[in-house]
């Protein structure tokens, strides 16, 4: 998945704007293409030229703080809204609502009837969708059992806790089994056990072949679930490929520690390498290098470190995490913001 | 079953492609239908006749101002002798200068007395027939018997200005014989005009208390935030559809009940039941014809109440909005009955020109008048607006409501204030 998605479009490289990140075409169908798509909103642009190409079967992740333009985003690739310009398919359709079966949704705002039994909301919602009400009742009755709601089959939704509610809210955007699901902030309200759960679900239905797509302010769902990703930040996409592509957009740390503060060994590391030195008791230092990992490689540095009498006491070289390459992409300001978000709803 | 298992399951063999805008229309229609016939609002849906008792009373008052206001029943005078004719009137033109009477028609054809009190376009609400000496008053017994005594003073008054042709001492007041028939053209059109304006009395109460419920509908939608869900499932134009015709099928179902305690109670207890006057194109057709106009009062002002509801973002915006809406549909319904006190005016035509209105005019003409092709032309002319205020209203919704836009502008704005 991780290869295709490197190559995340099938688009002509001319029709894309500069600011967007996509390497070669692709062979492969897409669950969603997305070009230039922008919406204002009262002569403001809640969406300004977004680009985004998610391959079918993939995990997709939407990142960006609040206010960002996801759910704009979302709420257009389904065509709740339509785009002021630009173009989108879903399956190659331009309008999603001619292939609504195919398509399962979760928003933001999660809404049930709260008269409502648990079962007949998820056959509403299946019912929404073109199954049956007698078969979305079955089917309603199966999932609730198999996530452990056999109880509250009968009950009605004002009955049941937020968390219960949430997952029935979430059944009932699968009763129809569709090849799309897409998920706005299906992690926020939910504890941390749920949360788990719901990654569980998410990658049972990658398993099945179905494509999911779902937005979020906490990097590390993204990081965890998703194999690509488009970062949102006011409005604009200044990335979209896949999660190693972004991460590797920042070259790997090395950290050094050594016994030798000086020599020509030193020649070997960046100009900017961060230097720390720690004295030890009997008079003894210890030095601390902190340096992206050089463009000629991990080889040359060990070469000149041992040769140089470096006195290595240890080396370890980590890649970039996905918030760096958020802070990288997006910059510091925006990447500030989602983890402020990403605190607000925790608590 | 594990939840894998399921959740993996093959695809729906109706896997691709989407309700077409009926389905979805009667996906959404039943769910709320259900959900109203359940509900304690429906209790209170189906006692709403005894608001209806009360307000009545206060149509009925409307009814016989409104009758009141039309041109007063008059005095056809059909004499025998063309010369006691005249008389009559001398004697009537100018008695009437010193004491109130009523209006008279001296009748020169041959009109027998059944067709003048058929002839609506007479306003006849008693016929003078016999002579100066035995006139007889012919006509409905309320309308002849206050008749009388106006009748024989100006007879006595006719007498002594025929000198010579009358057969009784001047000056002795004749002796005026009754007659009283079945009904009259006058005394049938106050009946109708009373059967118009409680009939539109009736629509105005049902249409506003469904257009509220249909409010409250889409205000506990957006109060559970489902509303994006129909959003991103089915065509907005669905859930327009399904919503209105939910509550219509609701309210037939009132109707039904209601007619058959109605029925039940009369069966039970003759006289019970106050019954109006037949309207003039029959009661059947009446009541076919009071379910089509009361559907289409419904599904106009129900898209006027949507629409409203649809373009306020908040739930309490939506019960300012809707204030506006209200005042218009009173508006709606005075405009109506006062055109129907105006038959054949301006204000008649113009109300049945403004779509809104349309339907309680022509239920008001169906009680009035026995034509019945206007009925048609003015069925096709509602259906085209109803079609119109959907469409326009689903529009406005989906560009109104389904955005997050202005909430942030207005952050920034008060930001920018703030700095």
């Amino acid at each position: 998945m991780n290869s295709a998605l490197s190559q995340a479009s099938t688009m002509s490289n001319d029709t894309l704007p500069q600011n967007t990140v996509v390497t070669g075409p692709v062979p492969g169908p897409l669950a969603i293409e997305a070009k230039g798509l922008v919406k204002r909103f009262d002569g403001v642009a809640a969406v300004n030229g977004v680009d985004i190409s998610v391959p079918q079967g993939a995990i997709y992740g939407i990142l960006g703080p609040n206010g960002a333009g996801k759910t704009t985003t979302l709420r257009m690739l389904l065509g709740i809204i339509d785009p002021d310009e630009g173009v989108r398919r879903v399956f190659s359709h331009e309008r999603p609502h001619d292939i609504g079966r195919m398509i399962g949704y979760l928003p933001e705002e999660r809404g049930l009837y709260p008269s409502m039994k648990s079962v007949d909301a998820i056959a509403f919602m299946g019912a929404l969708r073109g199954v049956p009400h007698h078969e979305g009742r079955q089917r309603g009755r199966e999932l609730m059992k198999a996530h452990g709601l056999g109880h509250a089959i009968e009950k009605q939704i004002r009955q049941l806790s937020k968390g219960m509610a949430q997952t029935v809210q979430l059944l009932g955007t699968l009763v129809h089994r569709p090849r799309l699901v897409v998920l706005d902030e299906p992690f926020s309200g939910l504890d941390a056990i749920n949360q788990g759960k719901l990654e569980q679900m998410i990658r049972a239905l990658a398993d099945d072949g179905v494509t999911v797509i779902f937005s979020t302010h906490v990097i590390h769902h993204a990081e965890r679930l998703c194999e690509g990703v488009a970062i949102i930040a006011g409005g604009k996409v200044p990335y979209a490929g896949s999660v190693d592509e972004a991460r590797d957009r920042i070259p790997a740390q090395v950290k050094l520690e050594t016994r030798i503060g000086e020599g020509a060994w030193r020649e070997a590391l960046p100009y900017n390498a961060e230097h720390e030195t720690k004295s030890a008791t009997g008079g003894d230092s210890t030095h601390f290098w902190h340096f992206p990992l050089p463009s000629t490689g991990i080889e040359m540095l060990l070469r000149a470190l041992i040769e140089g009498g470096a006195g290595i006491l240890s080396l370890s070289i980590e890649r970039a995490g996905l918030h760096d390459a958020f802070v990288e992409i997006a910059g510091e300001a925006a990447a500030r913001a989602m983890e402020a978000d990403a605190e607000g709803a925790a608590k | 079953m594990s939840a894998a298992s399921v959740l993996s399951s093959s695809p729906s063999p109706s896997s691709a492609g989407r309700l077409s805008l009926m389905q979805a229309a009667f996906v959404v229609a039943r769910r709320d239908f259900l959900a109203i016939l359940l509900s304690k609002a429906f209790i209170l849906f189906l006692l709403g006749p005894l608001l209806f008792v009360g307000i009545s009373a206060a149509g009925g008052s409307a009814a016989t101002r409104a009758a009141d206001s039309v041109a007063p029943p008059r005095l056809a005078v059909t004499l025998a002798n063309a010369g006691e004719r005249a008389a009559f009137s001398q004697a009537h033109a100018r008695l009437n200068q010193l004491v109130s009477l009523p209006p008279i028609t001296a009748i020169e054809d041959d009109r027998t007395i059944d067709q003048l009190l058929t002839d609506k376009s007479g306003n006849f609400a008693g016929v003078l027939s016999g002579s100066l000496a035995k006139p007889t008053l012919n006509g409905t017994g309320a309308s002849i018997a206050s008749w009388r005594g106006e009748v024989a003073l100006m007879a006595a008054q006719a007498s002594s200005t025929v000198a010579g042709q009358v057969s009784f001492q001047s000056g002795q007041i004749p002796d005026v014989a009754l007659s009283p028939r079945e009904s009259s053209g006058a005394a049938q059109r106050r009946g109708n005009l009373q059967t118009a304006t409680a009939a539109i009395t009736m629509l105005f109460l049902l249409s506003m208390l469904l257009a509220g419920m249909v409010l409250t509908n889409l205000v506990e939608e957006k109060g559970n935030k489902i509303i994006e869900i129909l959003a991103a499932s089915i065509p907005m134009d669905a859930v327009f559809l399904g919503k209105l015709f939910a509550m219509l099928a609701v309210s037939f179902v009132g109707i039904t009940v209601w007619a058959t305690v109605g029925v039940a109670l009369a069966a039970v207890a003759p006289g019970s039941i106050p019954t109006p006057s037949a309207p003039a194109i029959g009661w059947p057709l009446f009541a076919a014809l009071f379910l089509v106009y009361f559907a289409m009062a419904y599904l106009l002002i129900g898209s006027v109440f949507l629409t409203v509801g649809a373009m306020a973002p908040t739930v309490r915006d939506v019960q300012t909005l809707s204030m506006p809406a209200t005042i218009l549909q009173v508006l709606v319904f005075f405009m109506a009955s006062f055109a129907v006190a105006d038959a054949g005016g301006p204000v008649e035509t113009a109300a049945i020109a403004f779509p809104l209105s349309s339907p309680y005019v022509m239920l008001a003409r169906s009680a009035q008048f026995d034509t019945l092709w206007w009925h048609g032309a003015a069925i096709a002319y509602q259906l085209l607006w109803v079609a119109l205020f959907v469409r326009v209203g689903a529009s406005l919704f989906r560009r109104k409501v389904m955005q997050s836009g202005p909430a942030k502008s207005r952050r920034r704005f008060l930001r920018r204030k703030a700095a």
